[in-house]
């Protein structure tokens, strides 16, 4: 029995019950703990229903103890049990906690890990490389700022899809994938509320999931897409994001997911990197920059028109932009060379890789630099 | 979240406004000062924000590879023109602008007489593992 599946919906049980969510939380975690112990010798026949009777035992024992809250744990323990046709509900209300709007993206990201996906507060640290007293203080507090919210105020989606996606970004380190992690949380989202949006950022994740191996070469090195081995995505991943992104398009209520979703499966549909539908992706980073307004997408978009209609256009597209915005030196030094001028390209890879703000892309960018001044 | 080391340099930074020599400053300064920065730690710890800081002696030593099956060249230190490191704080932070602030905050140490060194703070960013998303 996969206790992290279960985490969830317990600790959502219990706050509907009228637990606390710091004293839901900590009670589900003595309920797990007491499961590794005993389930061993003596396997429950319900395992969600002996997590629910332990936990909530747990936690009316604490708040027994604490005189204060007597009065309300009176009025709450009078409360029906719930049936269980609530337990997705309780799940998805969890979903809303975790990303309510007054906790930093940092905080609503720890106590998604935490509460949501039922990693350990050392599992999270390791994989955001900060100590284990950090980041338990990071939940802590994030879990005392959602203490008292009720249900009636949740985070909208759009707040959750964007802790999923940022979880989704951070990659992989230490023993938990991220990555892999975010499209369990997206896929249980995905079953539990039908939004087009968050079907677009579960195709979106799986469609640059599925090319993770040929991203990275056997030396840590960056693989752009062009020179990416196409024989090493995913492709049964790669199916799978292109049927969920056509039912949510099909339903026409476009948003910025569905629409980068759109622009990897162009990339995916393509057999080799001459073959991708310059024509479509641009069409589709004009629908980005419509419903976002972002400067980075305009960037992108610079890139599309560049291989779309020719370097000369995507360097007029450039001209357009704002020259402090992250990788534009990257992308003027790629259609400058494109265009033809290497001394031009060589001189903003160099100055793209000091910008760099990770190694593997500052050294891939050092290396384009180094092959136009040396070749 | 981002990463920032934050730099304290024993010379090769511009003078503090408040510059005076740690040994002149009077031990309970000193204490104060000491004090500070445990507390801008311990609290860095409760908001979430605190990775790790060590400081580091003056002394340092200049190595380098001199040939096969010979000794590395040992030399220094070279105190008059070489810039030290006196110590290093790494945050992770929201922003670059709380960033800023932290070090804003650090460089306010209490000093001699008990008033702010307003030293020089040096603010690198970590380089990151790569997004999964870059494409």
């Amino acid at each position: 029995m996969n206790f992290r599946e279960l985490t969830p919906s317990v600790i959502g049980v219990l706050v509907r019950r009228g637990a606390d969510f710091a004293a839901a939380e900590d009670a589900v975690q003595d309920a797990l703990v007491e499961a590794v112990r005993t389930w061993p010798t003596y396997p429950p026949r319900d395992p969600k229903g002996w997590l629910v009777t332990v936990a909530w035992r747990r936690f009316l024992d604490a708040t027994r103890a604490d005189a204060a809250r007597r009065r309300r744990e009176d009025a709450v323990s009078e409360e029906p049990v719930p049936g269980p046709a609530l337990e997705t509900d309780d799940t998805l209300r969890l979903y809303f906690l975790c990303a309510h709007p007054s906790l930093t993206p940092a905080s609503a990201v720890a106590l998604t890990l935490r509460a949501v996906g039922g990693l350990t507060t050392r599992q999270i640290a390791d994989a955001y490389l900060v100590p284990e007293a950090t980041m338990a203080q990071r939940i802590s507090r994030a879990k005392r700022t959602v203490s008292g919210v009720r249900f009636e105020q949740p985070g909208d989606v759009a707040t959750v899809l964007r802790v999923l996606y940022l979880v989704f970004n951070e990659g992989y380190s230490g023993d938990v994938d991220l990555a892999a992690e975010a499209i369990r949380l997206t896929r249980q989202l995905a079953t539990v509320i039908d939004h087009p949006e968050v079907s677009g950022l579960l195709a979106l994740m799986l469609l640059h999931h599925a090319r993770r191996d040929a991203r990275i070469a056997g030396d840590g090195s960056l693989v752009p897409l062009a020179a990416q081995d196409r024989g090493r995505w995913d492709t049964a991943m790669i199916t799978e994001g292109v049927a969920i992104l056509q039912t949510a398009l099909s339903r026409d209520r476009l948003g910025e997911f569905q629409a980068q979703a759109a622009i990897a499966a162009l990339h995916a549909d393509a057999q080799d990197a001459t073959e991708t539908d310059w024509v479509q992706i641009v069409e589709w980073y004009d629908e980005l920059v419509r419903l976002t307004g972002s400067p980075v997408v305009r960037l992108n978009r610079a890139v599309a028109v560049g291989e779309a209609d020719g370097a000369r256009a995507g360097l007029a597209e450039l001209a357009t932009l704002d020259p402090s915005l992250p990788r534009y030196a990257a992308v003027a030094a790629y259609l400058h060379e494109r265009d033809g001028d290497r001394t031009a390209a060589a001189r903003l890879y160099a100055e793209a890789a000091r910008k760099a703000s990770n190694a593997a892309e500052r050294d891939h960018l050092t290396r384009q630099a180094a092959r136009l001044n040396t070749g | 979240m981002a990463k920032y080391l934050l730099l304290k340099h024993y010379r090769g930074a511009p003078a503090a406004v408040n510059d005076a020599s740690m040994d002149t400053w009077t031990p309970e300064e000193i204490s104060a000062h000491i004090q500070y920065m445990s507390d801008f730690a311990r609290r860095l710890e409760t908001t979430g924000e605190f990775v790790a800081e060590q400081a580091l002696a003056p002394e340092g030593t200049w190595v380098r590879y001199d040939g096969e099956g010979r000794p590395p060249v040992t030399d220094g230190p070279f105190a008059e023109t070489k810039d030290l490191i006196a110590g290093w704080m790494l945050i992770d932070v929201d922003s670059y602008e709380r960033a800023l602030e932290l070090a804003g905050e650090l460089s306010a140490a209490p000093g001699k007489d008990g008033k702010p060194i307003h030293e020089w703070l040096e603010l690198r960013p970590i380089l990151t593992m790569p997004p999964t998303i870059t494409e």
